[in-house]
Order: structure tokens, then sequence, then C-alpha cells
């Protein structure tokens, strides 16, 4: 399985915001366990979702230079469930950028509804102040994520 | 108008519940945050940044939670803080009470440094110095 959470972007404005969908199907695999015969997406991988959308915002805004770490879910909060046929969005927001991390908020809706808020704090880690266990590379944005943002052209592409 | 010092502490009690995921009665003067109530590293960050939105004040690296004073091998001897390295710190937060940690400064006892009160201390400052 492929850890990408987001199937695309559908706005994206640099450093200030980013939206970005994912549709549930019944081909990925997890959906059998969770639950057996009630097929509903982990809140905890919608989290995944915002952190993804979230964290590209924040490290395109810094031309991708950091490698950037998810550090804190300062709330998660869900209403309801997704299930296979749902189309997520996730809409993130960055509150606060600098050095040392960076805040976003943000909501996750299904069918125009808000049914969930995440909040996170991405942590920048670079070269100077890398743990030692880390590898040298960039690790957090792998082709694949870079792949999906240069995909992206545009709201009216996406309609 | 300045804010009353039971205004400062009921807003930092606020923080310091969502933040840390403790109960009200939990965020008292004397508690520490990290042995109290259980803040870990990167909440000290999330602290940083919430009393910046809710008081509307920038709080430069380092200011409120000095983290640079042990990595300087000067101040450090053992497991203790030299008579240096306590200076640099008493000088660096003014806003933290040192009675018990001077009698002993020892490395490991430096998170009690760090109380509600301290915190209660460092935006009054802050915020009589903006006023």
């Amino acid at each position: 399985m492929r850890w990408i959470w987001i199937d695309t972007f559908v706005a994206f404005e640099s450093g200030v915001s980013a939206s970005a969908v994912k549709n549930v199907t019944l081909a990925e695999e997890y959906l059998y366990d969770h639950f057996p015969g009630y097929p509903v997406m982990p809140p905890s991988l919608m989290i995944e979702g915002m952190a993804q959308t979230a964290g590209i915002l924040v490290g395109e805004s810094r031309g991708f230079k950091e490698n950037v770490i998810l550090a804190k879910v300062r709330r998660a909060e869900f209403d309801e469930y997704a299930f296979p046929g749902n189309q997520l969005r996730y809409d993130a927001t960055v509150d606060s950028l600098d050095d040392r991390a960076a805040v976003t908020s943000g909501t996750v809706s299904k069918g125009g509804k808000t049914i969930g808020r995440v909040d996170l704090i991405f942590s920048h880690v670079n070269q100077a102040n890398k743990p030692i266990d880390l590898p040298d590379h960039n690790f957090v944005f792998t082709d694949q994520f870079m792949r999906l943002l240069s995909d992206f052209r545009g709201e009216a592409d996406h309609g | 108008m300045v804010a009353s010092r039971d205004e400062v502490f009921s807003k930092i009690q606020e923080v310091l519940t969502d933040a840390l995921g403790v109960d009200d009665d939990e965020v008292v003067a004397s508690a520490t945050l990290q042995d109290d109530l259980g803040a870990e590293s990167i909440d000290f960050l999330d602290i940083v940044f919430r009393l910046e939105k809710e008081f509307s004040i920038k709080i430069p690296k380092g200011e409120l939670f000095p983290d640079d004073i042990l990595s300087n091998p000067d101040n450090v001897d053992g497991d203790k803080m030299t008579p240096e390295g306590l200076a640099q710190l008493k000088a660096a937060m003014p806003h933290a009470d040192f009675a018990e940690f001077e009698k002993d400064p020892l490395v490991a006892e430096m998170p009690k440094l760090f109380t509600v009160n301290t915190i209660v201390n460092y935006v009054e400052n802050k915020l009589s110095a903006t006023a």
C-alpha cells in the first residue's frame, strides 16, 4: 500500500491555504478490517490526510528545504463516519509559520458538510538540527508527494 | 487597560488545559509544566504559540523557556549548573522563582522552574511592558 492519503489538490495558495480531496473506495484493504462487515475510514487516517494536505502546504511555503514533521495533533474532532463512496475534502490553513515550526488548522468535510476539525503542529527538521538517526536526504517530501503538487493545475481543471 | 493578575491567570489556565489536555483544577500556580501537567518538548512550543495568540504578544525564541544556556559546557559541571550558568539563567528568567533551585542547582531539577506561576509572571511583565 502506498502511504498517500489524498488524491489531488483542488486549491492551493502558497503559504496560506490548501485544499485536497480523498475518495474513499472499497479497494482499500484496511476497510476489510475496520470493521469486518462495516467498512468505515478510521479517523486516524483522516488526521493523516489532513497532515499530508497541511504538511505539503507548509513544506512548499519554505521551498521544501526542510523535512516537515508532524509533531503534535492539537485538536482532532470528528462528528461522522466516512464510508466507501464518500469524497472527503481537507481544507488547511497556516496559522503560524517560523523557523521552528508551523501551526495549521483545518476542517474535514463530506458532501459540503463539515464532519471534523483537525489542528496540527509541524516541526521543521533540517541538516542543522537533525537528530543523528535520521537520513540526510529529504525523507518526507518523496517523489509521490511532489508529483501530487506538480500535477495540480488549479480548481477549474478539477471542477 | 492592563489585565489583572487573576484575568491573566484565568486565560493561562485555559491555554494550558487546551494545550496539555489537563483539567482546570490541575492548573494551579505552583504546578510544574513537565512533572505535574505532563508537558513534553513540543508542548512548550504549542504553549508559546497559544500565548502569543491569546495575549497578542510576540514571544522570541528562548525568552519564556530558555533552552540554550545548558548547551554551553561552561554553564554545567557534572550534574550541576556552574555559578556562571546559574547567573545567566537567572538573568534570562526574571519571571521564575529560583529560591529552591539555587540552593542546589541540579540540572535535572531545572524543569521545576517552569511552573504555571512562571508563565503568569512572564505574561504580566510582557503586558505591562507593552501597555
